[in-house]
């Protein structure tokens, strides 16, 4: 018999840190940060998300219910299940956005995977931090008031730069 | 695959640890793990062991975070404070279940 055999959860006082930069704000490219920085967060990784330009969308109170998908210049979207593709010169048909964007808000909560909103909650939950681009808050004239509650503040990029010393930084 | 003595009795573990029966759990086996990685059970950790063993039973998979907040009624915040740093895979380990494979 093997004596007992302990999982290693890592120590208590790790130090890791991971950032990640949003920079899009169509609903699949929102996905991805979100994922990982809950994964992050559930191994006990610190983890910063600073929201820039488009990504600016999943943290404005007016618009992040409102993310879409388009298949329009995406080549490799196919029909779901299939390997077949739509010709792309149909993509920018009345209507296909907000097709696609229902079926993959379908997809994704058949996963039990929340909407945007949802999600930033969730990670906050977890102890993420978000932040918001000074440039991005000053071109679309947004305020602290316009954002959801739970960001911590508008920062330049220098700002940011200077608060994820050491962290492993992923752009988005 | 390893067999270990857990609470003297002998418990067949995964490489990492992990309960590899279900049946070979016990209220007993989850204390003793539990010391095992310095966490003490009160009744707020037994309530979210006893959903993961019963929603287990049934899904025949491990419920992630997100499982326990939604379905099993814990705030993801309360899991943090009670299974510090990495709550689902250590509600998992207790509960002598595999890890989540879920990424949500």
């Amino acid at each position: 018999m093997t004596p007992s055999i302990v999982p290693n959860f890592g120590s208590e006082n790790s130090d890791r840190k991971l950032a990640i930069i949003c920079s899009k704000g169509n609903l699949d490219m929102a996905y991805p940060g979100l994922i990982l920085a809950n994964a992050a967060l559930g191994e006990g990784v610190d983890t910063m998300i600073f929201f820039t330009f488009w990504g600016f969308d999943m943290i404005t109170k007016s618009r992040m219910n409102d993310l879409q998908f388009s298949p329009a210049g995406n080549t490799a979207m196919h029909l779901p299940g299939h390997d077949m593709h739509i010709p792309q010169a149909m993509m920018p048909a009345p209507g296909m956005t907000a097709v696609a964007t229902h079926m993959l808000k379908k997809q994704i909560a058949e996963l039990d995977v929340p909407e945007v909103p949802d999600f930033l909650d969730q990670i906050v939950a977890a102890g993420g931090h978000l932040w918001a681009c000074r440039m991005s808050a000053d071109m679309n004239h947004l305020t602290m008031n316009e954002l959801r509650d739970d960001v911590e503040g508008i920062i330049s990029a220098s700002d940011f730069i200077e608060m994820t010393d050491g962290a492993q930084l992923l752009f988005i | 695959m390893p067999v270990v003595e857990i609470a003297g009795k002998k418990i067949d573990v995964n490489e990492e640890g992990f309960l590899t029966q279900y049946d070979q759990w016990s209220e007993e086996i989850a204390k003793e793990l539990a010391k095992q990685i310095d966490i003490t059970l009160t009744d707020a950790h037994w309530n979210i062991i006893k959903f993961m063993r019963d929603d287990f039973k049934v899904r025949g998979e491990s419920a992630t975070s997100r499982r326990v907040q939604t379905v099993g009624g814990v705030p993801i915040k309360e899991q943090f404070a009670l299974f510090p740093k990495k709550p689902a895979k250590k509600m998992a380990y207790i509960a002598g279940l595999p890890k989540p494979k879920g990424c949500v």
